[in-house]
């Protein structure tokens, strides 16, 4: 049932994306809206030239966690629900497709916001 | 003195006084964190799957990356998550916890100036680039994917 590979290969995958990040942020100073934005026009390029799949279908939770998954998601919403109710779609797919996460992200921001109140930074973003 | 050369002065003064990353553990540390959360969220997209075995894939992977991006929310409510970032470098921007941080992380530190311009207003400081972007390039992928 479970298979021990899917965690090594996610680990692996997943790390190694982090890695290339963090070789630019050591290079560029590139700000962290701006490294969000790249990696997820990154999977969008890769989801609109169908390389992203089989990529997915390899590395598992490992290509679906970062960043880029959120932008391949939003491309195959947008493409899948385009082909089948054509000009609606263009405009529906992409955020129903996303909608979980977006939705997940700004609900529990909220809920949390209202519960805690800020600590001190101690640095990080 | 001129002014470009106090200028390229200053730039150096303040060059010599930002703390130098030391790359290679601040690569090791990225590489450690973000293959954790990633094999993390491979672990609850198996508990999800042996759980509820008659959704489609698509959808255990929204309720991994929900569940995950609900724990990074809890964790910068709790204050934890700035010290796994400073930690961790892009291992934990990179992933959806990333993401998730950005919204929450201005939606805590900015409460004080009120729900509607604290909360509300400052959420998408971060996150609102990667939105726009997100519905933006989507848009144009479905475009494409018309022709497809």
């Amino acid at each position: 049932m479970i298979n021990i590979w899917d965690y090594v290969i996610s680990f692996l995958v997943g790390g190694f994306i982090c890695f290339l990040a963090q070789i630019l942020v050591i290079r560029t100073k590139i700000t962290t809206a701006r490294i969000l934005v790249l990696f997820l026009i990154i999977g969008m390029i890769l989801e609109v030239l169908n390389i992203y799949a089989p990529f997915r279908e390899f590395a598992k939770a490992g290509a679906s966690v970062p960043i880029i998954g959120f932008g391949a998601t939003l491309a195959r919403g947008a493409i899948t629900a385009a082909q089948e109710s054509g000009f609606i779609g263009i405009f529906t797919g992409g955020l129903s497709a996303a909608s979980g996460g977006i939705a997940m992200a700004i609900f529990a921001s909220f809920i949390f916001a209202l519960i805690f109140n800020s600590k001190t930074k101690r640095g990080g973003h | 003195m001129d002014k470009e050369e106090r200028n390229s002065n200053y730039n150096l003064y303040v060059e010599s006084k930002i703390p130098k990353t030391r790359a290679w553990p601040s690569l090791f540390k990225a590489f450690l964190l973000g293959g954790f959360i990633c094999a993390l969220g491979q672990g609850f997209y198996d508990l999800y799957s042996y759980l509820f075995p008659n959704l489609a894939e698509s959808e255990l992977s929204t309720c991994m990356l929900m569940t995950i991006i609900f724990i990074t929310c809890f964790l910068t409510g709790l204050g934890v998550y700035d010290v796994i970032g400073a930690w961790g470098g892009a291992g934990s921007v990179i992933p959806i916890t990333g993401f998730s941080n950005s919204i929450s992380s201005p939606a805590i530190e900015f409460k004080k100036e009120g729900i509607i311009y604290g909360i509300c207003v400052k959420m998408f400081t971060i996150a609102g680039p990667v939105i726009v972007c997100g519905v933006v390039g989507s848009i144009l992928c479905g475009i494409v994917g018309l022709f497809m």
